[in-house]
């Protein structure tokens, strides 16, 4: 029982990380059907961003975790953003209108670019940090001598991760670039009609699908404590599943889709066994897939001549 | 371009110049916030700890050569062309000339300024083109276009002359022999999957797993069943299709998108089980002293085992190790026309018309009483196929399969054969092979840039040229056949 509660705590630590990622997956998708392959690389240099802006105030010497890691984010949120600007503007932008499958190629062409140019700026090698946050509180003890215990880190990622749900709950449905946002998704040439500036809106839609990546990275970056160029790869096939899951174009299908992830590979990797775990996301996909492709919470896709 | 320049500079326009040079400005303080935290500051082990290198002057050069790159090029888009070759040519002779902190800066310099010099001339006759066309087409387009089939035919002729004749050439060393045969290896998928992505439209981002399913297949069957080549082959072949029917199954029906993604992990899964199913697949380690292909039950060996005879016994030569070299060399090059003759064949059969069509529009083709699912999947199935035959040579010439040659990198180097080549284009697949794998082995020394190079390059071709170095995607029948569609053109 003791075992199942840590495992669940794990679990959705793990969901609230592909809830912000999955994110960036649906939102790509909603404006523009498209799936942004290079999005599990966005997140990996968030996590990159962030390890070396952490190290950076180790050494100008702001010890006071809060700010520090406050800072952090902030710069990591601006500069991961960016990057998703650049990769819309450079290799998405001029393809629209074009056959089928080149935004495709080009998201992974993107992909393979960003994973290359990390791995010879920053070395092949994985990267630890110490852990910046430590302790936590004892929720219960077993007869056995089984300790549950919710880490200040853990505590730390879920409230951050529905603060920002909150807060991009608000954006999406009461300012006006949510509005803008909502009506490219409905019908793109209308809303160009209206006057709102299309180009722009899908701009900011991967800007901001970037920086709640790189929240994400920020959290991962303190959890495992290791990173390396490479995590993107899966991280983004996990969350594009969770995206699925969730009923791809949906936003609060994606957090639903996120934590159910999160709590799915936690509990396989507890039970079952820890090679296969990512074995475990991908069979999730297949099946959603089979049974239910339009999700949890999605509705069926009506394909339009 | 008085047109075009009122749409680049909005509100009151400024002077080209100027608004070049702004352009420019924007994208090197962009190049500056991108480039500054990863590559400026470079994590390093220290004693146990992480600390961060700086590197900002590297950083500095590359903006500097970013920005010069950029005005070149806003300058060529505002019509100013002489002043864009004059920047290209400075960027080029200060790559060569100056001392640069680095290499990899030099050849940005001078990439940059080849591209700027390349891109001015390619507009220029893109201008001009456009002015040809701008008149009706009439007979002597008709001419030029039988011309440029003439000389496609020639070249593929000429091609397949060149590596009948390759291994009876005095150059033909063992470097080279195996350098031809991983090239043709790399064909033969290139065309395999060029069904898939270039015929039938379906984005097949995990072909090498189909490859190692072949691979795996004949390792196992030839080691621990006894299994020969040729018998081990049709099996190869029939399980990575069966594969593909069973992961195309469920996914086909669907967005062609989720295709992609689910590719994708499959690809990884393969490799995740080969890598933990230990008492199959040998994990890591992988399969070892697979039995190699014998000409027709006389190995190429030095001596022969007990009561054997050697191919250069059987045929009174001196031993040779090139002799295996061009045997597998040839076999690869039967192998790899059989995928492409099918191609070739199947494009006019009812299916293969089927593939052009639903790539091209799948609602009309619904209309029309095609299946698409099942349709696709032909397509899936056949590609996968032929992934499964390379697998199998590529077990039998190395001898040894592990995991470590079946990662996403390879499927990329595949898809991006493909994408250069021109998707559906045969000739453009086999030049796009040749091309890629020539500049890999030609530049070894940098092998680490070498799949950024490859990452840029497919971002690139589909921006500049989507349809690939030789476009090809004209249906391949038509109903009142070509000539008399640039007839109707002309007259209308």
């Amino acid at each position: 029982m003791e075992y199942l509660v840590q495992q669940v705590i794990n679990g959705v630590t793990l969901g609230s990380v592909y809830a912000l990622i999955a994110i960036g997956y649906t939102m790509v998708y909603g404006i523009i059907g498209m799936i942004n392959f290079a999005h599990g690389e966005v997140y990996m240099i968030g996590a990159f961003t962030s390890l070396i802006g952490i190290i950076v105030m180790g050494l100008l010497g702001v010890t006071w975790v809060p700010l520090a890691l406050f800072m952090v984010l902030l710069a990591s949120m601006a500069i991961t953003a960016l990057y998703g600007w650049s990769v819309e503007r450079v290799a998405y932008r001029p393809l629209r209108g074009s056959f089928r499958l080149a935004p495709l190629i080009s998201a992974i062409g993107v992909s393979i670019f960003l994973q290359n140019y990390v791995q010879i700026s920053q070395g092949a090698r994985p990267k630890p940090i110490p852990p910046v946050i430590r302790g936590g509180f004892e929720l219960m003890t077993s007869s056995s001598g089984f300790t549950v215990t919710l880490s200040y880190l853990q505590l730390f990622i879920i409230v951050l991760t529905i603060v920002l749900m909150v807060g991009f709950t608000y954006l999406i449905t009461q300012t006006s670039l949510g509005r803008a946002q909502r009506a490219c998704e409905q019908d793109r040439t209308m809303a160009s009609l209206i006057g709102i500036d299309v180009d722009r809106t899908i701009s900011m839609t991967f800007v901001m699908g970037a920086a709640l990546a790189a929240v994400a990275g920020m959290m991962v970056t303190l959890y495992y404590g290791v990173i390396d160029f490479y995590i993107g790869f899966l991280a983004g096939i996990k969350a594009f599943t969770a995206a699925v899951l969730g009923g791809i174009g949906s936003l609060p299908g994606a957090v639903l889709g996120g934590l159910l992830i999160g709590l799915i590979e936690a509990l396989w990797s507890a039970y079952f066994s820890v090679e296969y775990k990512d074995v475990a996301a991908f069979t999730i996909l297949v099946l959603v897939l089979l049974f239910r492709p339009s999700g949890l919470l999605g509705r069926p896709e009506i394909e339009k001549v | 371009m008085a047109v075009a320049n009122s749409v680049v500079a909005p509100a009151a326009p400024l002077p080209p110049v100027l608004a070049a040079l702004k352009d420019a400005v924007l994208v090197a303080l962009v190049a500056m916030a991108l480039t500054g935290p990863i590559v400026g500051l470079q994590t390093v082990d220290a004693g146990g700890r992480l600390t961060v290198d700086m590197r900002f002057t590297e950083v500095a050069l590359g903006i500097v050569i970013v920005f010069f790159g950029r005005f070149g090029l806003a300058l060529g888009e505002r019509g100013l062309a002489l002043p864009a070759y004059g920047v290209g040519a400075l960027l080029m002779v200060a790559g060569f000339l100056l001392p640069w902190p680095a290499e990899l800066l030099k050849v940005l310099a001078v990439a940059a300024g080849i591209a700027l010099v390349v891109r001015g001339i390619a507009g220029q006759l893109k201008e001009r083109r456009t002015q040809a066309v701008l008149r009706a087409p009439d007979e002597e387009d008709a001419k030029a276009e039988r011309l440029r089939r003439l000389v496609t035919r020639g070249l593929g002729f000429a091609m397949l002359a060149a590596a009948v004749l390759l291994p009876m050439m005095p150059f033909a060393n063992s470097y080279i022999m195996d350098t031809a045969i991983r090239v043709m290896t790399y064909m033969m998928l290139a065309w395999g999957l060029n069904i898939v992505v270039g015929l039938a439209g379906l984005l097949d981002l995990g072909y090498v797993a189909f490859y190692a399913v072949g691979a795996y297949t004949y390792s196992i069957l030839s080691k621990d069943f006894g299994f020969g080549f040729w018998g081990a082959l049709p099996i190869a072949g029939a399980l990575a299709a069966s594969f593909g029917i069973l992961l195309g199954f469920p996914v086909l029906r669907l967005r062609g998108d989720y295709l992609a993604i689910v590719t994708l992990g499959f690809g990884e899964i393969i490799r995740i089980v080969l890598l933990n199913w230990t008492s199959f697949s040998g994990g890591p380690n992988g399969i070892g002293s697979i039995p190699r292909l014998t000409f027709f039950g006389y190995p190429f060996a030095r001596r022969a085992p007990e009561g054997e005879v050697t191919f250069h016994q059987l045929f009174g030569l001196d031993f040779s190790p090139l002799h295996r070299a061009v045997f597998f060399f040839y076999l690869i090059l039967v192998l790899a026309l059989v995928v492409n003759f099918f191609t070739i064949r199947i494009r006019r059969l009812p299916v293969g018309r089927a593939w052009e069509a639903l790539r091209e529009d799948e609602i009309a083709c619904r209309a029309l009483g095609i299946n698409p699912t099942n349709t696709k999947l032909t397509a899936f199935a056949i590609g996968a196929m032929f992934a499964g035959f390379a697998g199998s040579f590529f077990a039998t010439t190395q001898s040894f399969v592990s995991p470590e040659s079946f990662t996403f990198l390879e499927s990329a180097m595949i898809l991006a054969i493909v994408v250069l080549g021109g998707m559906g284009s045969q000739l453009g697949v086999a030049l796009a092979a040749i091309l890629i794998i020539g500049l890999t082995e030609a530049f070894r020394g940098l092998a680490e840039y070498r799949m950024l190079v490859f990452g840029l390059g497919m971002v690139m071709i589909m921006v500049w040229r989507p349809r690939g170095l030789l476009a090809h995607r004209d249906p391949t029948v038509l109903l009142h056949g070509r000539k008399s569609v640039l007839k109707k053109g002309a007259a209308a």
